[in-house]
């Protein structure tokens, strides 16, 4: 089981934002792919579970090609996968536990009784018990992270893709969900990508990380080869420091 | 070729393959809306709320619009025809008129204000905050649980939303008849009888019919496709009521042609 992205080239009008990304997510591993805005992550991320077709390339999770499945193969393939998404993307009509228990109302087989438990369970596992009753509009920005994340682990994923999971947040509720994430590896096994320009919280949670520059993966490696990386673009990056990225070519 | 025909023939190319996309979108949407219509289990219990939304929530604005056009019909109809013609023909033309054109259009059209707007507005912003995303990764088909039950209930909900205003229109010119035009009730009911046939009443259900999968189809059609923002959301809004009414009034030259 695994997630792999070959050679994606995938353009928007006149621009190409992908060209030839390639990356190999294994079972149970926590990969983080970093990267300036705009340069594509979210993308790469989204073409994992069909939300954008790649123009040219391949993307196979737990061995099917996703740009081959009919409807239907790909609804169930999704039922494998949680999203986080950046600003949650919480359905605003909805209660919190109406939310979390949208993806387990697909669940054939599950009673109102148990989807309520698994809500409760979910909420829980985010430290939001007792929040099921409230409107996404009457919670702060971390904690709609927080039920973002409830939701996506609610139908028991084997993975769990996080879309900037901790950008707009302050540094104590970064360190929160930096937590919550390692949290769902370590308790529910789960194989996590990340897309995030939080380094803090990339070193600390990825077995690997990724850099995307320029529609290409620029660099690849453990935390500790990202962090004394001598490449300008990923030095740069890391560092916060413009001016070596001037030096590139 | 000068620079400036180059530019107005390139502008004129890109109007016409935006429009052939449109045109392969909307049948995209269209093909994928009626496979959804197989899942009942996603959009049944979404219609009822819908079927409210869409033509209970309608009915204080149609049957405003539909009260004052019989009002003005009545009128208009008695300034026309005194002395020449015998006043009874009033209630012949507000039926007939109410009944096979203004109660539905007008209301077509109220409602492609009201019902389109807030379709197209809604899954607009929907679509930009990344909630119909949100919904495809948790297996939902967005055609299933967005389009198919708006559409049912707006071809459900139209339909007798516009009877009610039609026969509202009727009463406000009958009202109208008796007391500003000194007529009697047997006179007026003499000229509705006259030119009524039944069929004018299935004449208006079918042409509501399609009013309603127009106004709901398109509003889904601009809400799916928006981008770019809040800014994107009013373009889609703006482009559903236009669009929806311009349809709506070809389909009812369409009908007009075929069916009368």
């Amino acid at each position: 089981m695994s997630v792999r992205l070959y050679d994606v080239h995938k353009t928007f009008g006149d621009k190409e934002v992908l060209k030839g990304f390639s990356i190999e997510v294994r079972e149970g591993e926590t990969v983080s792919i970093i990267g300036a805005s705009g340069a594509g992550k979210s993308v790469a991320l989204k073409h994992i579970v069909g939300l954008i077709r790649p123009d040219q390339g391949e993307v196979w999770v737990d061995g099917e090609n996703v740009g081959r499945l009919s409807q239907e193969e790909l609804y169930a393939l999704r039922r494998e996968v949680g999203y986080v998404f950046q600003f949650a993307a919480l359905f605003d009509s909805m209660t919190i536990g109406e939310n979390v228990g949208m993806g387990l109302r697909r669940i054939p087989g599950m009673s109102p009784r148990k989807i309520a438990d698994r809500v409760g369970e979910c909420l829980g596992l985010v430290d939001l018990d007792g929040f099921e009753g409230r409107y996404p509009s009457e919670i702060s920005g971390g904690q709609r992270k927080r039920v973002g994340l409830a939701r996506a682990i609610a139908t028991q994923p084997k993975y769990l893709l996080y879309d900037e999971p901790t950008t707009g947040l302050d540094p104590v509720t970064t360190a929160v969900i930096g937590e919550l994430i390692a949290r769902m590896r370590k308790e529910l096994g789960v194989t996590g990508i990340v897309i995030t320009h939080d380094m803090t919280s990339a070193f600390r949670i990825s077995d690997r990380i990724a850099m995307l520059y320029d529609g290409t993966v620029r660099m690849e490696g453990t935390p500790e080869e990202i962090r004394t990386a001598r490449d300008p673009v990923v030095k740069g990056f890391v560092e916060g420091r413009p001016d070596l990225l001037e030096e590139v070519p | 070729m000068s620079a400036s025909v180059l530019r107005s023939v390139q502008a004129m190319g890109g109007v016409v393959l935006s429009a052939v996309s449109s045109v392969g979108r909307a049948g995209y949407l269209a093909v994928g809306a009626g496979r959804a219509m197989r899942k009942w289990s996603i959009w049944g219990p979404h219609l009822f709320g819908q079927m409210a939304k869409i033509g209970v929530d309608s009915l204080p604005i149609a049957l405003f619009i539909a009260a004052f056009t019989g009002i003005v019909l009545a009128l208009q109809a008695s300034y026309t025809f005194t002395g020449a013609i015998p006043l009874y023909f009033v209630g012949s033309l507000v039926g007939k008129t109410m009944i096979l054109e203004l109660g539905p259009v007008l209301t077509g059209l109220a409602l492609s204000g009201r019902v389109g707007a807030n379709i197209a507005a809604e899954i607009g912003t929907m679509k930009v905050t990344e909630q119909v995303d949100a919904l495809e990764t948790l297996a939902y088909d967005p055609n299933a649980y967005l389009v198919v039950p708006r559409v049912v209930a707006g071809a459900v909900m139209f339909p007798a939303v516009v009877l009610l205003a039609s026969g509202l229109g009727v009463a406000a010119g009958w009202a109208t008849s008796l007391i500003l035009l000194d007529m009697s009730s047997p006179a007026f009911l003499k000229g509705l009888r006259l030119f009524f046939e039944s069929w004018d009443v299935w004449f208006s259900v079918i042409k509501s019919v399609t009013f309603g999968i127009t106004v709901t189809s398109v509003g889904c059609f601009f809400g799916l496709h928006t981008s770019g923002g809040a800014a994107g959301v009013g373009r889609s809004t703006t482009q559903s009521v236009v669009v929806s009414s311009m349809i709506i009034l070809v389909l009812d030259a369409f009908w007009a042609a075929v069916l009368l």
